[in-house]
């Protein structure tokens, strides 16, 4: 009895083991594209990373495995042969899928938090922290003082 | 007097934040609002199913309403809405199939097989008018008024309670404002 559970536990383990090494076979889909120079094709990386797959929930399209990622793929790869530039690939897919599809929002009013929030969080805890040291060294001035005066009677 | 109000500040970071999370919380994350909405139906020339000599564009959604149904054999749940369109097309809905990567055999016998609830199949083997329109995968149904605009982008299942809730509410909207029937 005690035999089969640990036998059990050992399967378990085993099996946690091998679920875990999953997702290391997950690699990016694999898709052949030519480009005329290393250049195209660094532009060509960079983009397909930082272009959302619409259709997963959190991919780009670069590790998506979809099938609109391999046609957004074939699509940005055709943009960057016919020259245009990185800016314009971005707006060409923004334009039918909307600012999900990229992974660097537009700052406008809607995104104002998420761009703005990070600073205001950091200002106000810089605040605090001064805030803090400042009544600290405040109060270590007073007692240096206050041990001052003390020397100077002992004196 | 100042300390407390200094104290009561962490609360009320803590309520603020939890009101915008809470927002968030639920939120249909599957849908994507549709960057096309209100936009007319991008330039196309793409082949009908019934005879690749025939071809359309985007002329064929001027003057009626109509929906345009991205649909496909390997899309299971294009079989379940079905139905369905063919109740809809019964009652008098012109509706545009854009048959998405598929065979076009493949696509004939589907119809034939089920029924064709559509009046016109265009050919989008490749998927280029779905890229301009952002589809992302089959069923995905628009609406597109008589100036050929699109009203809605419905992703997923067309059935009798999203056609009520979606559709039916812009069409008349729509018609209240032009002052005609839809």
């Amino acid at each position: 009895m005690i035999l089969s559970a640990a036998l059990k536990k050992q399967t378990l383990r085993y099996w946690l083991v091998l679920l875990c090494s999953v997702p290391l076979l997950a690699l990016a889909a694999i898709d052949v594209y030519e480009f005329d120079t290393p250049e195209q094709e660094a532009r060509f990386r960079s983009l397909t990373q930082e272009l959302r797959c619409p259709k997963c929930q959190n991919q780009s399209i670069a590790d998506s495995d979809a099938d609109i990622s391999g046609d957004m793929r074939a699509r940005t790869a055709q943009m960057i042969r016919e020259g245009h530039t990185d800016r314009e690939v971005v707006d060409f897919f923004r334009e039918r899928y909307g600012d999900f599809v990229s992974y660097r929002p537009p700052f406008d009013a809607t995104t104002l938090l998420l761009w703005l929030g990070p600073g205001i969080v950091l200002l106000a805890g810089g605040i605090l922290v001064i805030r803090l040291l400042r009544r600290a060294s405040a109060a270590a001035d007073k007692e240096g003082a206050a041990a001052d005066n003390e020397e100077d009677v002992n004196q | 007097m100042m300390r407390y109000l200094w104290g009561l500040i962490p609360l009320a970071v803590f309520a603020a934040l939890a009101l915008l999370l809470n927002d968030g919380l639920g939120r249909d994350t599957e849908t994507l609002p549709s960057a096309l909405v209100g936009r007319p139906v991008p330039d196309f020339d793409l082949p009908a199913l019934a005879s690749a000599q025939d071809s359309y564009d985007q002329s064929l959604f001027n003057g009626r309403w109509s929906l345009l149904n991205v649909w496909a054999t390997w899309c299971p749940t294009c079989y379940v809405e079905h139905p369905y369109f063919i109740e809809l097309a019964r009652s008098g809905v012109a509706i545009v199939g854009l048959n998405y990567k598929d065979n076009d055999d493949k696509a004939r016998n589907y119809l034939a097989e089920l029924g064709n609830p559509y009046t016109e199949v265009l050919v989008d083997k490749r998927g280029t008018l779905a890229l301009d329109l952002g589809v992302y995968g089959a069923p995905e149904t628009f609406l597109i008024n008589p100036e050929g605009k699109i009203l809605l982008r419905h992703a997923g299942e067309v059935n009798a309670r999203v056609w009520e809730e979606k559709f039916v509410p812009l069409m008349t909207e729509h018609a209240a404002q032009e002052g005609g029937t839809p």
